[in-house]
């Protein structure tokens, strides 16, 4: 809603306050000013001249050569608009005028003779093309004859305006008229109001005799009002009107067509004006349209209908899709002699369905949707009249031939000082309260500190207690509350275990190199299953696609956060990052079902993607690459720290290293994987050797347990033994270290590899793993017998086992 | 003899003094004092010598001895922190040469604005909860105030996947859980942060992805100034203490009354200026007093209970505390902007 301050000022004394001091109280009185409009600058050297002599310029066909009184000097001006004349009242800009655009007028010449300013079209003044009245847009502004000559011309244009953009929430419906915003602001200032006065002079002949209304269903349409307006004079309304309108955003058209938007803008409420000979009966007929009926709206759309919109016929054909835009066949044009003024109440919702249908959102649409002021309906079209008898030399027939089921009575609501005090914390005194009340224009009965207030039916929004309690606290101030803190019982704050162990993981990540991203949860269907974990697989039946996508690419919900990951690291090899180190940990979206019916399961997993290098220290030779092991690492260690005794085991899985793959069990249960993706994908994403692992977080951390005791620091020495083994080259370290702790005994407390060697001295398709075991009795010093019987088993059973023997 | 040994003694002592190295140290130590230097021939001549003279020469011998050897101690020690200082010469570094890397990764700068508001509201007496992103109906619009048809749960806006689910378009719906859980029986002060949706096509303010934390309190007898209260705590603690705050009406159809907070802008000091649109205010986030019918649909009793909820969003937290220009590179991931915020 655009509010003229102009305009406004004619309700409401508004000149002891700037714009900004005004927006500002409006502000944080509870309509946000999105902003403040300044036509132009003031003091812009713009005045009114008379065009004494008009000639053509010597030496320029086009231009014209002026001599323009400006009051108190002459000037000689070239023009080249088609339409100056000698006689004319026009806007001056003289030397030193600065015009919109920063564009500054000076003395100059012009194909020889000089020139001393500037005769302005109203373009040229600040004023928007597509606000400039049709019948001055082609050239300079023209002002009335009786227009006094040298004065400052910008206010006449109203230029000297400012405009406030005013932001309105859904329920502030009220503000979308100039009177609303005037109630506003008075309440706001505690300043008394001008309102208009619908003071109509009609002449004997009855507009029932010329027309008759029916509604088919007022609850659709409560009140329906055709007032009868004859011997019209379209004309172009008056400048004043015009400027408003041009400040309000709105196109002057005719002085018919412009009071009707006068009024909507004034009051809040839309009117139609039919050209009653096109109409073509003497009978309104509102009711549903029929399906597959049509109409030729202003805008020369041809609209097929349906009993979804209600429309405004003649008896016969629709003249009007009621509320939203009146019908080609009954425009007023400049034959139009007699008017047939609307003032009507349409359901919002029936409203709704047309605008947003045929994406027609008007002045008028946009407030029957939102609830105009029922109070106000009859009244605007009355104020209408009052104009159209003014300014279009109308007669305004008697009588209001009207449909009225409207219900007028205001609203009671009950509130008390002590429960708005409660409700805010406050100390707001009876009196007070009372006064906010008169300033909102709010009638009540007062008890004691009870008020029982009657809200007026401009204010649709207000229906419970808590609207009331907004309502005083706003104009008390929202600055004026006290800052409290909640006095309730003091409850500890806090985290929850799964939380905290979430942030332990985040955190351990972070500590082992890798850098958290968020990538989206939607994806393309074809990327949403890729490289999911095989018991995420199982589960989901379908991949779970929006019903209406914005796009492709985001159109699904994902089953691994991989996609998107690898996704980011392409854009970052893009870029020459070519070291990547990421984790993630977010949700995927797991549904059983083929067809959704109910929300799918959301599993939390953490992810990671690891490539190019891992360690870069150059200048003393060291730099690694990412590898498997790397990745196993860091797995590993915060399996470790989970004290989660995970196994890993080799595996083969789609667009995975075949030979680079490992699945990961945590109490025989799957929990994600952990390998390098296939190269055939890296190259699908324009990526090097990339490791990639996704976890089951939900498990890991359901599984986890704090420790209960604490681990005794051993007091007796351990004793360490090598062992070098050959064995067959597909045998795996696990399945040795596995064997090694089964027949090594209590007393065996570590086995770790620390060599694995393949080549020369050792037979094709053998190949050697040195491990190291760590023996420990907490209780007594080891006695070698011990060790070695211990170390005996181990090496026959290795034997029986694997067919390991011992490395000569 | 005497005079010789005097004699060898200066000699000796010469030597020492003159020596350069270690090694010429232990040429004089043998020449001088070993079994076969002259100070072991001038004894063993001892025999010719008088009963008398016998123990003089004798003791003058041993003197001789241990100044010469005092003295070879003493020229050692210099000369081996003369050694060791060469040899720790040759042993210099480029210190300014560049150490180590360590790898160490960090937090996404979401994460980091989340942790620290959450942090915050814990030290509040909140509680942290979450929920589902996906949806139904009932929990993201129906028990909000948001009943079928209502402008604000228009179609176009939520991302639905069935008539009946869809991606949650705010993070309220963990709020209508959570009470509905506690069974209007007992208060609730809880913050819910997470992932919401919204059919938005992704520009340099606009994502169909973003973070929200929702904030709700609810207990016999909350005030609105307690909002206030907690919000003011809120900012200062999070934009600084310098910051002023102003509460302004505003509508959402779960509060009633409904507020926005702006803070002071940082840029202009509140004079005004591009930043905050020439207000000297910058949005911050959006709450209120919860609507009776929000609290009845959730179980609670609105003529005994009573609350207030507020909703902010990260990304525009960390967008004016940092002055991060666009809301896609959260979600982008490029390294550079990642490592950026992985500072202390
Ligand atoms: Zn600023």
């Amino acid at each position: 809603m655009f509010v003229s301050l102009n305009w406004l000022k004619n309700y409401i004394d508004l000149d002891q306050l700037s714009p900004e001091e005004l927006a500002d109280k409006i502000t944080k009185t509870g309509i946000e000013v999105e902003g403040i409009e300044y036509i132009a600058e003031k003091n812009s050297n713009v005045v009114v001249g008379l065009v004494e002599s008009c000639e053509k310029h010597p030496n320029a066909d086009k231009l014209n050569l002026c001599q323009v009184n400006v009051g108190d000097e002459t000037l000689q001006i070239i023009c080249g608009a088609q339409n100056v004349a000698a006689g004319q009242k026009v806007a001056v800009a003289k030397p030193g005028a600065v015009l919109p655009g920063n564009f500054k007028i000076k003395k100059a010449k012009l194909r020889g003779t000089e020139s001393n300013g500037m005769i302005c079209a109203l373009q040229e003044l600040g004023i928007e093309e597509k606000f400039v009245p049709k019948d001055v847009a082609d050239g300079i502004f023209v002002f009335p004859e009786d227009t006094e000559i040298g004065v400052d011309a910008l206010p006449l244009l109203n230029l000297d305006d400012a405009i406030l953009e005013l932001g309105l929430t859904p329920n502030r419906a009220d503000a979308m008229s100039m009177l609303g915003v005037a109630y506003e602001v008075a309440a706001i200032l505690d300043l008394p109001l001008r309102l208009p006065r619908e003071d109509v002079h009609m002449v004997e002949e009855e507009a029932k005799d010329y027309i008759d209304v029916e509604v088919e269903d007022t609850t659709l349409n409560p009140y329906y009002g055709a007032f009868v307006i004859k011997d019209i004079k379209l004309a172009p309304s008056p400048l004043w009107m015009r400027n408003y309108l041009i400040a309000a955003g709105i196109r002057p058209i005719n002085n018919v067509v412009d009071i009707t938007n006068y009024v909507l803008l004034e009051y809040g409420q839309p009117l139609h004006a039919f050209d009653y000979d096109k109409f073509d009966s003497e009978k309104v007929v509102v009711r549903r349209a029929k399906e597959n009926e049509k109409i030729v709206t202003l805008d020369d759309q041809t609209r097929v209908l349906s009993p979804d919109y209600l429309v405004i016929t003649n008896g016969k054909e629709p003249m009007a899709l009621a509320g939203v835009m009146g019908g080609k066949d009954s425009e007023v044009d400049e034959n139009t002699t007699t008017v047939l003024l609307e003032a009507a109440y349409f359901d919002p919702a029936i409203v709704r369905n047309a605008s947003k249908d045929f994406n027609l959102r008007s002045e008028s649409s946009s407030r029957f949707e939102k609830g105009i002021d029922p109070e106000r309906v009859k009244r605007a079209g009355l104020r209408a009249c009052q104009l159209l008898e003014k300014y279009a030399h109308g007669k305004i027939l008697s009588g209001i031939v009207n449909v009225d089921g409207l219900d007028l009575t205001e609203k009671k609501v009950e509130i008390s000082t002590s429960k708005i005090n409660n409700r805010l914390g406050t100390q707001i005194s009876t009196e007070e309260i009372g006064n906010i009340l008169r300033k909102l224009h709010f009638s009540y009965e007062n008890n004691d500190e009870v008020f029982e207030v009657s809200v007026p039916t401009r204010r649709q929004d207000i229906v419970i207690f808590e609207d009331m309690v907004e309502e005083v606290a706003r104009i008390y101030g929202y600055d004026n509350l006290p800052y409290t803190l909640p006095q309730g019982d003091a409850q500890a704050g806090g985290l929850t275990k799964q939380q905290e162990l979430k942030r332990f993981v985040k955190n351990y990540f972070e500590s082992a190199g890798l850098s958290e991203t968020i990538t989206y949860s939607l994806t393309s269907k074809e990327k949403a299953p890729l490289l999911a974990s095989d018991e995420i697989l199982q589960d989901a039946k379908e991949t779970v696609s929006l019903a209406m996508p914005m796009s492709e690419e985001h159109s699904t919900l994902r089953l691994s956060i991989l996609p998107e990951m690898l996704s980011s690291a392409s854009y970052n090899l893009a870029r020459k990052q070519t070291d990547i180190a990421n984790y993630e940990v977010g949700t995927v979206f797991v549904s059983k079902e083929e067809t959704i019916t109910e929300q799918p399961s959301e599993r939390l997993r953490a992810t990671g993607l690891l490539t190019g290098d891992w360690v870069t220290h150059e200048w003393q030779e060291e730099k690694k690459a990412v590898d498997f092991y790397v990745v196993k690492g860091i797995l590993t260690g915060l399996f470790e720290k989970l004290s989660l005794a995970v196994s890993y085991k080799p595996v083969k899985k789609e667009n995975m290293h075949p030979g680079r793959t490992a699945k990961l069990y945590l109490n025989d249960r799957e929990i994600g994987f952990l390998g390098q993706i296939h190269p055939q994908l890296a190259k699908d994403f324009n990526l090097k050797e990339t490791y990639v692992f996704d976890l089951d977080l939900d498990y890991l951390m359901d599984q986890y347990e704090e420790i209960p005791n604490f681990d005794r620091i051993p007091r007796f020495p351990t004793v360490t033994r090598d062992m070098a083994l050959v064995v067959k080259e597909d045998v795996l370290a696990g399945q040795i270290i596995d064997t090694i702790t089964k027949a090594g005994g209590e007393l065996v407390k570590d086995v770790h590899v620390f060599d694995v060697y393949q080549g020369e001295h050792l037979e094709k398709g053998e190949k050697s793993i040195a491990c190291s075991i760590l023996y420990l009795d907490p209780e007594r010093t080891l006695k070698d017998e011990d060790v070695e019987a211990s170390y005996q088993a181990i090496l026959s059973r290795l034997q029986e086992d694997l067919d390991a023997k011992l490395r000569s | 003899m005497k005079e010789k040994l005097q004699e060898l003694e200066k000699e000796a002592l010469l030597k020492v003094n003159e020596a350069k190295e270690l090694k010429d140290l232990q040429e004089v130590r043998v020449a001088y004092l070993g079994k076969k230097g002259p100070i072991t021939e001038v004894l063993r001549g001892m025999g010719k010598l008088s009963k008398e003279e016998r123990p003089v020469i004798g003791e003058l011998a041993n003197k001789v001895r241990e100044n010469i050897a005092n003295e070879l101690d003493g020229k050692k020690s210099t000369l081996e922190a003369i050694e060791l200082e060469k040899q720790l010469e040759n042993e210099t570094i480029d210190v300014t040469l560049p150490g180590r890397p360590v790898q160490i990764g960090g937090p996404h700068l979401l994460t980091s604005i989340v942790g620290e508001i959450e942090d915050l509201f814990i030290g509040m007496g909140f509680e942290v909860r979450e929920g589902p992103e996906v949806e139904t109906d009932y929990y993201n619009f129906e028990a909000l105030n948001l009943p079928k048809g209502h402008p604000a749960r228009d179609m176009q806006d939520s991302f639905y996947i069935t008539e009946d689910i869809l991606l949650r378009t705010h993070t309220s719906p963990v709020q209508a859980r959570t009470m509905g859980e506690y069974n209007g029986e007992k208060p609730v002060k809880m913050i819910c942060p997470g992932k919401v949706y919204r059919r938005d096509t992704d520009d340099a303010t606009h994502s169909h992805q973003f973070t929200q934390i929702e904030g709700l309190y609810v207990d016999k007898d909350v005030r609105m100034s307690d909002l206030k209260g907690v919000l003011n705590r809120f900012a200062k603690e999070m934009f600084g203490e310098d910051r002023e705050i102003r509460l302004r009406p505003s509508f959402f159809p779960f509060t009633e009354p409904s507020v926005e907070m702006d803070i002071s802008c940082k840029v202009c000091n509140g004079k005004g200026c591009s930043v905050c649109k020439k207000t000297g205010w910058i949005e911050i986030l959006g709450g209120g007093m919860v609507h009776p019918r929000v609290l009845e649909m959730a179980g609670y009793d609105p003529d005994v209970y009573n609350g207030f909820a507020f909703g902010m969003g990260p990304e525009r937290i960390a967008m004016l505390k940092y002055g991060v220009d666009d809301i896609r590179h959260f979600y982008i991931n490029d390294n550079r902007f990642l490592k950026q915020y992985h500072k202390a």
